[in-house]
């Protein structure tokens, strides 16, 4: 009851009209900023505190107004992965897998409201777990030391083989190149530049966004290039559009079920929304009886990506209020942005600050309503995206793909990068080696090996220490699970088959 | 209401148009990207300076991440060597970054350091139920085994936080610093869970980082590194009272150009001694968790040569630099 009016009075702060109007406005940036390739949630975001300042919001405005962007970005990052192949950011890497197939089907429009409906149900639940578990979920991070986070990652890898291709070795392949590619940049554990080659434009590492829109949208261009946009993957069909209310209801597990794992990948500090979209589509995959269409269209594997990433969103909040830990790049944005506002995020915001903590919440829950009603009547502007021919299309693509990486560091050598980001994925493409893996290679990559050097520190090398909890084993069983199984079940379920893409 | 943001967000678009505009107004770059330390001190000291009448125009910010500071500070030195109306953001991170010659070779002869007017202070934090209930019995641990101890910090091995830890075991007498255990996370906060979590056995960071758990009352502070009690935390005893000499802030400044004349950068100094005097200042400090600390000019140039020489050689120490 006592969360009840407290959230009341959140609502009674964040439903003036203005903040209404700012809801609005930041969802619609959001929706854009998400939808463009190299502009992220937490570049969007960061772009905007500025403008928050410069306006000269109070508090629960400036709140208000970024998370309707980084919501709005979240949604909006699906929607090129549908229509173009091109993830608009990180998290909606895995929604291209059967999105894009979906719309080459002809059924771009139901794509996009399934996934709308997946992102609000995710985002929805994830804000009223939130609401009524923050406190107690923030202990969870406590379980969680190197060895618990190593264990995670390795299940994310061990389930990689059979998810982005029907090669299991080829997907090795580029999961082993994306972690190579993650090695460059400063060491954490010494502070070593590795593979910099004396850059200093490499001391940070390569971005993700980088190799995201190298890889997705400029090798699009080059195959465009080489077959004269004959043969070119743009150009999808048209469809009718409806609410696709049969598919809608055939997922409602599947959302569910997304919603929680994507919600816990997004309260641990270390794994974030990626991680959470891509466990909730692995688990789908494997928990499904009929599992064959993935990867070509099904629509399960839309929503249950969409839901997870939404669902991580939210989750990645717990620790950032109740902690002060960021679970994700755009939470540690807006971690910031709490700081600028002499608003000091950790185990006492909830008592010290209710309006702020409530507000906040309050304003979740507006910005999620506000992103379904704008974006299922926004589909058939979308999808006219498609009719405008390849030609005028994919230059522009290319033009906003550079402007995107440019307002990344405003270097130009990003953009050297990015273009052999793209030859190489051309060449790839050509071998038939998914990039998909390659992505998630580069994110979560320095994320594993500095928790296995985190542990070995704090063991003294003793190689034990990786299996000394009960967490730690459970995870271990399941990567070992996860990787062995698809080797014996394969000659049961179907015969491997060429990528079609 | 909805008038009044409408207007305010024309407003911001002339303000950007004519801030783009105005060419003979001063510069401030942040060598990060929006949100950190660099970008608050940039924003911050800017505004006051022009809300005080220290300078005559706003200080317009531009932000220039990369290299962890190393992009600005080469764009500086190769580029604007000369350029008077130049100021630049630097916090401890920068000192720690030129002592481990981690700019590409660049020194901190390179640039003229300004001064710096806050800081936030070096602790040493362990779990509530913790053993430890000083900073000598901690030390005392280490020195007894030190497999027994790992400390976490918010940076990387051999960043300013490691460091911290190195020289508190320096002035106790123990010299085997490689044997120290030590692990960098991404930040403060993340630290602290770990250590809650009873993953490692102590903590070092900021003051402000820890503040929040210190009040939930999930941590301990052992000490921290200032020459005097901070105001507001007063229980909690500074290292120098227990015997460790050691003085560790993490300083929040500015520095300048080389190539400009001894005026300008009287004048800069003289500005950011205005603000670092001002009571805007101060309320800010207070609201950023930030603790007194001024030492502008020629005086913070001899204590920072100290300060790098002290950090090189315990990089050299530890083999983070050769």
């Amino acid at each position: 009851m006592e969360t009840l009016s407290l959230l009341a009075d959140g609502f009674s702060v964040a439903l003036t009209p203005s903040n209404l109007f700012l809801a609005v406005v930041g969802c619609i940036l959001g929706t854009v900023i998400g939808a463009l390739p190299g502009l992220g949630p937490s570049n969007g975001v960061a772009i905007l505190i500025p403008l928050a300042f410069s306006l000269g919001l109070d508090a629960t405005a400036a709140l208000v107004l970024m998370t309707a962007v980084y919501y709005g970005a979240m949604y909006g990052g699906r929607i090129s992965s549908i229509l173009l192949n091109i993830p608009g950011d990180e998290p909606a890497l895995m929604t291209t897998l059967d999105g894009y197939p979906m719309a080459k089907a002809g059924r771009a429009s139901d794509a996009l409201v399934l996934s709308g409906v997946a992102s609000f149900v995710g985002a929805f639940l994830a804000t009223i777990g939130l609401i009524l578990l923050a406190p107690m979920l923030a202990r969870i991070a406590f379980l969680f030391g190197p060895a618990e986070y190593f264990a995670l990652y390795l299940l994310a890898f061990s389930t990689l083989g059979g998810i982005a291709s029907n090669n299991q070795a080829k997907a090795a392949i580029a999961a082993c190149i994306g972690l190579g590619i993650s090695m460059i940049g400063l060491d954490n554990n010494t502070g070593i530049a590795r593979l910099t080659m004396g850059e200093l434009h490499l001391m940070d590492g390569v971005d993700f966004l980088v190799a995201i829109v190298g890889l997705f949208a400029v090798t699009e261009v080059f195959v465009f290039i080489e077959s004269h946009g004959k043969n070119s993957a743009l150009g999808v069909k048209l469809g009718k559009i409806t609410i696709p209310v049969k598919d809608i209801l055939r997922c409602k597990w599947t959302m569910l079920r997304s919603t929680f794992i994507g919600f816990i990948a997004g309260v641990l500090p270390g794994a974030g929304a990626s991680l959470g979209s891509f466990m909730a589509y692995s688990a789908e995959k494997s928990l499904v009886r009929d599992n064959s269409q993935f990867g070509k269209g099904d629509v399960r594997g839309v929503a249950a990506p969409e839901a997870g990433n939404n669902a991580a969103a939210g989750g990645a909040l717990v620790p950032m209020l109740t902690l002060g830990v960021p679970g994700s790049g755009t939470t540690a944005v807006l971690l910031a942005l709490l700081m600028t506002l002499n608003i000091t995020p950790g185990p006492t915001l909830f008592t010290d600050r209710p309006d702020v903590v409530w507000g906040l919440i309050a304003s979740l829950l507006i910005a999620n309503v506000v992103l379904l009603l704008l974006n299922v009547p926004m589909v058939r502007l979308f999808v006219h995206i498609l009719s405008v021919p390849p030609w005028v299309l994919l230059p522009g693509v290319t033009m906003i793909s550079f402007v995107g990486i440019f307002s990344l560091s405003g270097s130009t050598f990003d953009l050297l990068l990015m273009i052999g980001f793209g030859a190489m994925g051309f060449f790839l493409r050509k071998l038939d080696v998914p990039t998909v893996p390659i992505i998630l290679g580069i994110l979560l990559g320095n994320n594993m090996e500095d928790s296995l050097r985190r542990a070995m520190v704090i063991s003294g090398g003793e190689w034990t220490y990786l299996f000394s909890s009960g967490i730690a084993i459970g995870l271990w069983v399941a990567a070992v699970l996860g990787f062995v199984a698809p080797m014996f079940l394969r000659g049961k379920i179907r015969k491997p088959q060429a990528i079609t893409d | 209401m909805l008038k009044t943001v409408v207007k305010r967000l024309a407003a911001g678009v002339v303000l950007s148009v004519g801030l783009a505009g105005a060419a003979s107004a001063a510069e401030c770059i942040a060598p990060a990207n929006p949100g950190g330390g660099w970008d608050f001190t940039c924003r911050t000291i800017g505004k006051i300076m022009y809300d005080i009448g220290a300078v005559d125009e706003p200080i317009q910010v531009t932000n220039m991440a990369g290299g962890g500071g190393g992009l600005a500070f080469a764009h500086v030195v190769n580029e604007r060597n000369t350029d008077e109306d130049l100021i630049v953001a630097a916090s401890s991170a920068t000192a720690t970054r030129l002592a481990q010659n981690k700019y590409g070779g660049a020194t901190y002869k390179d640039v003229r350091f300004l001064g710096a007017i806050g800081a936030d202070p070096g602790v040493i934090v362990v779990a509530a139920d913790a053993p430890y209930q000083s900073l000598t019995d901690l030390l005392d641990a280490v020195k007894a085994d030190p497999t027994s101890v790992t400390f976490a910090g918010g940076s990387a091995v051999g960043g300013y936080d490691h460091l911290k830890v190195l020289m508190a075991l320096g002035r106790a007498g123990f010299d085997d610093i490689r044997a120290v255990k030590y692990i960098g996370l991404d930040g403060g906060g993340d630290a602290i869970t770990q250590a809650i979590g009873g993953h490692v056995q102590a903590v070092t960071g900021d003051m402000s980082e820890v503040v929040g758990f210190l009040k939930s009352g999930d941590v301990r502070v052992l000490a921290v590194f200032t020459d005097d009690r901070i105001p507001g935390f007063d229980d909690i005893p500074t290292a120098k009272e227990q015997g460790i000499d050691v003085v560790a802030v993490n300083w929040r400044g500015l520095y300048v150009p080389k190539g400009i004349s001894e005026e300008a950068y009287q004048k800069w100094s003289d500005a950011l001694a205005a603000v670092g005097k001002s009571d805007e200042w101060k309320a800010a400090m207070e609201a950023n968790g930030l603790a007194p600390f001024f030492k502008v000019g020629p005086e913070f140039e001899g204590w920072l040569a100290g300060v790098i020489e002290e950090i090189a050689q315990l990089s050299r120490d530890i083999g983070v630099i050769q």
